[in-house]
């Protein structure tokens, strides 16, 4: 089976701060593997032996740093990296992206079986990169998928968590599978992993490799833009601050209805 | 010619029209007024004879016509059938503004309808407007939270989806008999690959405990490991109320995906809310400062929170929470 492995790198969100100007900080901000992406790499390597031979090729569009956390997949058993990396895909919303990695997939990667993406990515809170990837390949999805239950020729079984309940659905694959999480302990690197990763070579594409026109991509290709970004406005409410456990105790009775 | 904003009316698993239709069809009436000339439709996607069965039900939510798109593999939501019916009927339909509800559903679906659509998506938007072009401004939080952006798309039709509870529906009946039109519905060419083969309901105590509780406690990442969390249980027991969670506790493995609050997680309006070692940053507190009253206990008198929170206490929640339990 071949396994494509999407993922992204995102802003430590945690710990923004921000300018005088209202601004994001954006010096000195970690950039880490998108939360999300971690349990679709589990998700991907415990694929790795159902069938025997399956090959997990980690994807990202990005800057070329981004080549860094593709060595990191690699280092926890991923066997491959494609960076995507272009100064014309900058911008790009979920469309525009959507078409440029679904296009690459299926001008570089065309016999995939399963496509694996992490539900949401925290930077940017959508959750529509990974459905945009699949109907530009026009292949089935399934989201909110928590756990792979087993491979059996040439489908997959796995368990959706939904508000309402829980789904076990199968798939013909090639399909594309959008992970919440998985119930496995995030897999450390291991030597042999790093070493492996050290002697890797990030394959990467640009621009000229997809076949798109320049209004396909990034900002251009983009059908939505940001007319405005703003510091939310703080809500108009005093905080009166209580220092004794009996006076929050009332507080909490009262406001809650707890009183008689 | 009328302009058209259209609403995907999602049909849950037990047969009903999904609550965030009529909140979007409400907000969708204030749009349509700053558009001029606007109506308000909605898109039902359904096995044969719902649109009629529904009649009734759409009746109150202001809306001049259903477009009906009925057939026996509607029975069961499959994306592929659904996006592609969905699309044809858009096509012909060439509305200015389609919104769908953030559900699971609705978020499964609307990018397959954009991008076969080439047009733009903002997801899981607060706040939508008509800007003085006459375009739709579709706010949302980004960058985890910290940064709202207004968003605009060159494409039609300009599409949003909005999460449960985040508008109100009307408060009033608006009643206008709405005409149902039957669009015609083409799935010659697609095979369904997805078989379900279990459904597990969550039982009604699960789904809706923190949708339904009038107080929630919520835990973020001062309560720091399981210890916190069985300290926030227990308090959250002694006065009847609902466990919530951060994004950042649900992460760091200490409540499950379902206890989020928050932008990527639920949406709350309990009479009460209390935040217990939550710092506050928008990506919560989109979810939960429409609560009537909201108190924190934060170590970090600077944290956000406060300035959200009517009543607030400054200190260890791991020293608070138990003298607090014993005062009830």
């Amino acid at each position: 089976m071949k396994i494509v492995l999407c993922i992204k790198q995102v802003p430590d969100t945690s710990d923004i701060k921000w300018t005088e100007n209202n601004t994001i900080q954006r010096e000195g901000l970690e950039s880490i593997m998108n939360p999300y992406d971690v349990y679709a790499t589990e998700a991907a390597l415990k694929l790795k032996n159902m069938p025997e031979g399956t090959e997990v090729t980690a994807l990202t569009m990005g800057p070329l740093q981004a080549s860094e956390m593709l060595k990191k997949a690699i280092a926890v058993g991923v066997d491959k990296g494609i960076l995507l990396s272009d100064k014309k895909f900058a911008a790009a919303d979920t469309y525009a992206t959507g078409k440029t990695v679904g296009t690459l997939i299926k001008t570089k990667i065309p016999n995939f079986d399963l496509i694996i993406c992490g539900q949401f990515a925290i930077d940017g809170d959508t959750a529509q990169t990974g459905p945009s990837i699949a109907n530009t390949l026009n292949i089935p999805q399934v989201t909110y998928v928590q756990e792979i239950i087993s491979y059996d020729d040439g489908s997959l079984t796995v368990r959706r968590e939904l508000d309402d309940g829980t789904e076990i659905v199968k798939v013909k694959l090639p399909a594309l599978i959008c992970v919440l999480k998985d119930y496995f302990e995030p897999t450390r690197a291991k030597i042999n992993g790093i070493i492996k990763a050290q002697n890797s070579e990030i394959t990467t594409y640009g621009f000229e490799d997809l076949g798109l026109s320049v209004d396909e991509v990034g900002l251009k290709g983009s059908p939505t833009y940001v007319s405005k970004a703003f510091r939310p406005a703080p809500k108009d409410v005093q905080c009166e601050k209580i220092t004794e456990i009996a006076a929050l105790a009332e507080k909490i009775k009262l406001c809650g209805g707890l009183n008689g | 010619m009328v302009k058209e904003i259209l609403i995907y009316a999602e049909v849950t698993r037990d047969n009903y029209i999904h609550t965030v239709f009529f909140e979007l069809a409400n907000k969708a009436q204030e749009l349509a007024e700053k558009l001029g000339d606007a109506e308000v439709n909605a898109l039902l996607i359904s096995k044969p004879g719902l649109a009629d069965e529904y009649r009734e039900a759409f009746i109150n939510s202001g809306i001049s016509k259903i477009y009906a798109l009925e057939d026996e593999r509607f029975d069961t939501y499959y994306t592929e059938y659904f996006a592609k019916a969905a699309v044809d009927a858009i096509n012909e339909i060439k509305p200015e503004i389609m919104l769908i509800g953030a559900t699971n559903q609705g978020r499964d679906i609307a990018p397959r309808i954009s991008t076969a659509l080439h047009t733009g998506l903002t997801a899981d938007c607060t706040g939508l407007d008509i800007n003085e072009k006459g375009q739709l401004a579709a706010t949302r939080p980004t960058f985890g939270g910290q940064l709202m952006a207004t968003i605009l798309c060159k494409n039609m039709p300009q599409m949003a989806t909005v999460r449960p509870k985040v508008f109100k529906p009307a408060e009033k009946d608006n009643i206008k008999p709405a005409e149902i039109i039957y669009k015609m519905v083409n799935l010659n060419d697609i095979e369904k690959k997805v078989e379900l083969l279990e459904f597990h309901k969550k039982l009604t105590t699960e789904i809706n405990e923190l949708d339904s509780a009038e107080i929630i406690v919520a835990g973020g990442r001062g309560m720091k490991n399981d210890e916190g969390f069985k300290l926030l249980k227990e308090f959250a027991d002694k006065i009847g109320a609902a466990v919530g969670a951060s994004r950042v506790a649900v992460e760091m493995g200490l409540a499950s995906h379902d206890m989020q609050i928050g932008q990527t997680g639920k949406t709350v309006t309990p009479k009460l809310y209390i935040a217990c070692g939550i710092s506050g940053a928008i990506q919560h507190t989109i979810g939960m400062d429409k609560s009537e009253k909201i108190i924190a206990i934060n170590k970090d008198e600077k944290a956000p929170i406060f300035e959200i929170s009517d009543y607030g206490m400054v200190g260890d929640v791991f020293e608070i929470l138990p003298q607090l339990i014993k005062q009830f």
